[in-house]
């Protein structure tokens, strides 16, 4: 069974009289403990696939099913549990809570979501942190970290609710050349260490080729699909 | 709920100057309402303890239908002997909450100096009653009283301290009191000024006290009679509760017609006093709705701007997982954790105030009574009723805001700048 499977999937935005057509037709099959890029200029719908797949966003026509799950049909509620149970995600502005610490933020979605015993939690928290390279900086402050770190730090928070899937909208966009190439290599490495697939949308093209798999969008349409250099 | 208050403390220190301004202004109408309800609360207090201390008692009894014609003090609306049994009877099976009581014969007679002559006003009463049931009359009277249960002398009388200028009466002078009895015969009485006393609120008064003994003589009235009772109660707090009881029971007694014999009224009925400490209770209200505004106006004002600077942020807890009604509850315990802050806050710095002002000593007046010394006090009830207010509004004010970040589309807070 597929992880992630858009059958006819359609997306249109009004924007006044306008309607402008997102996505078209979209067809796409992901599988479980994939590492897939999203690829395409600004606008070609690439955030708005990862909205839908992420239960964030409903599509005008279609159905989207992630884990077996036709997430289109789910209540904001629903949509929320199931976020919180099988996704994680990860963000072009890291999107860290500035009031809260490295492992606090790491912390956030077991004791807000998930509701996990502070022992295990605990527990976890150390491991992702460990994981990601960033336990020594467990005290500080978003404000206080690098923008790699920073990103590191929502790594950890993405894959600390063991989740199926983890989404990353742009995450090297903000990132230099060298900490962007160590993000997407931490997925990587996190994909195999931890069995979670990964989607990530990029434009940047150094990034996509270490893509298993590359979808390719154009003006809301997926127009190739290929598989990537690693 | 210990980690969202947690987050929600910490997401309120992070605009410190915001927080804090805000919270000055809620800290502000707190010492503002407790400061007020202590001064004037108090002052109400102290006002009403001189006039029931020192003249009405707490409950007055009359013969139905005396208080509505009070003015012309009639003396055909008086209690007989059977009346003050009854009444003596209700007082013993009550002296748990009745302190004391004293009986009166009020009536209206003519002052004569030999040379001039005016109307005055008599209270008749048996002292050492009267000075259980009003303890504070004797501090009205001009002069040492040696033994304030004998305040009043049989062939003695008190005049008011206006009478006695205008007819130059200084004490040991003698005056006559000529008075109609009930049946409408006059008589006189030759009796001695032992003092002089002053008038409650201001030189008005035109009220004299004269031993009930002598009243009885002059009003030619044999056996036992009066036309007032004054009440104290052991604890003036109870007045409403006593004040229904004793009604009930005073609805016993009937007379031939089958009506009832006796009419009782609390102090407020028969004192125009009343009517300020209204006054006063409404200034209270109306600093309390003050208050109220100033919290509504703030903590909506913050919690709006939290909201929509915080809308990105929105975005992200609910896109990783965080149910709505938790996203409310972060920011109803933000807008409560400022509310209860500036509380706790204000309650000890308006505590603080009341307990300087005591400290500074302060002294004013008030019609007749000079230099009284202002002492301040609050009730932990009223502490507690403003700060219970000030929480209410405080959630009130938060929901609007909360619930707004509650339903925010995680898709839309995201794409927020």
């Amino acid at each position: 069974m597929s992880l992630v499977e858009l059958k006819q999937v359609t997306k249109d935005y009004r924007m006044g009289e306008i309607s402008v057509q997102a996505l078209k037709d979209i067809e796409i099959d992901i599988d479980k403990q994939s590492f897939v890029s999203f690829v395409g200029p600004s606008g070609s719908g690439k955030t708005t696939l990862l909205n839908l797949i992420g239960c964030l966003d409903k599509p005008s026509s279609g159905e989207v099913f992630v884990n077996g799950t036709a997430v289109n049909t789910l209540s904001n509620k629903e949509a929320a549990q199931f976020r919180g149970q099988y996704l994680g995600f990860i963000f072009q502005n890291f999107n860290l809570l500035p009031v809260l610490t490295t492992y606090e933020n790491v912390e956030y979605p077991l004791i807000m979501v998930q509701n996990i015993k502070a022992n295990e939690r605990k527990k976890r928290i150390m491991h992702y942190l460990d994981a990601v390279g960033i336990a020594d900086q467990k005290d500080k402050y978003p404000s206080q970290l690098s923008g790699g770190q920073k990103q590191r730090v929502a790594v950890a928070r993405a894959l600390v609710t063991d989740p199926k899937l983890v989404l990353a909208d742009e995450p090297t966009a903000n990132l230099d050349h060298d900490s962007a190439f160590k993000i997407i290599e931490l997925m990587r490495q996190m994909k195999r260490d931890f069995k979670t697939a990964f989607i990530f949308s990029t434009h940047d093209p150094k990034i996509v080729k270490e893509a298993e798999i590359i979808y390719t969008l154009e003006d809301g349409k997926i127009v190739g699909k290929k598989i990537g250099a690693s | 709920m210990k980690n969202i208050f947690k987050i929600a403390i910490r997401n309120l220190f992070r605009y410190k100057r915001r927080t804090l301004m805000t919270s000055l202004l809620i800290v502000l109408g707190i010492v503002l309402v407790i400061v007020f309800s202590g001064v004037s609360v108090s002052f109400k207090s102290m006002m009403i303890g001189s006039i029931t201390d020192s003249m009405l008692g707490h409950l007055q009894i009359h013969k139905k239908g005396y208080v509505s014609s009070i003015d012309n003090l009639p003396l055909h609306l008086n209690i007989d002997e059977k009346g003050i049994k009854q009444l003596d009877n209700l007082f013993e099976k009550h002296k748990d909450i009745i302190g004391a009581f004293s009986y009166r014969i009020k009536f209206g007679a003519m002052l004569s100096n030999f040379q001039e002559t005016t109307n005055i006003r008599l209270t008749a009463v048996q002292p050492q009653m009267e000075n259980a049931a009003c303890p504070r009359l004797v501090e009205r009277i001009i002069g040492d009283i040696q033994n304030t249960s004998k305040f009043i002398e049989k062939g003695k009388i008190i005049i008011p301290e206006n009478l006695a200028k205008g007819l130059k009466l200084k004490p040991g002078d003698e005056v006559v009191l000529i008075a109609n009895n009930k049946d409408g015969s006059v008589n006189g009485l030759s009796l001695k000024v032992s003092n002089i006393i002053e008038g409650l609120l201001g030189p008005s008064g035109r009220d004299g006290f004269v031993h009930i003994d002598d009243a009885k003589i002059l009003l030619r009235i044999y056996g036992e009679e009066i036309n007032e009772v004054a009440i104290r109660l052991k604890n003036p707090d109870k007045l409403g509760g006593v004040n229904k009881l004793l009604t009930d029971e005073l609805y016993q007694f009937k007379n031939k017609q089958n009506t009832p014999v006796f009419e009782l009224h609390t102090w407020a009925d028969l004192s125009p006093f009343s009517t300020i400490a209204a006054i006063v209770d409404l200034l209270i209200i109306t600093v309390k709705m003050v208050l109220i505004a100033i919290v509504l106006i703030s903590i909506l004002n913050i919690m709006m701007m939290s909201v929509y600077e915080r809308v990105s942020e929105i975005g992200t807890i609910s896109a990783i997982g965080t149910l709505p009604s938790k996203v409310l509850w972060l920011f109803m315990a933000e807008g409560f954790s400022l509310g209860i802050i500036s509380t706790i806050v204000g309650n000890v710095i308006g505590v603080l105030a009341l307990f300087l002002i005591n400290i500074a000593n302060i002294h004013f007046s008030f019609g007749r009574m000079k230099n009284i010394l202002l002492e301040t006090s609050i009730a932990p009830t009223e502490l507690i009723s403003v700060s219970l207010i000030v929480i209410f509004i405080t959630i009130i004010s938060s929901l609007q805001p909360a619930l707004k970040a509650s339903r925010m589309q995680p898709v839309e807070a995201l794409r927020h700048v």
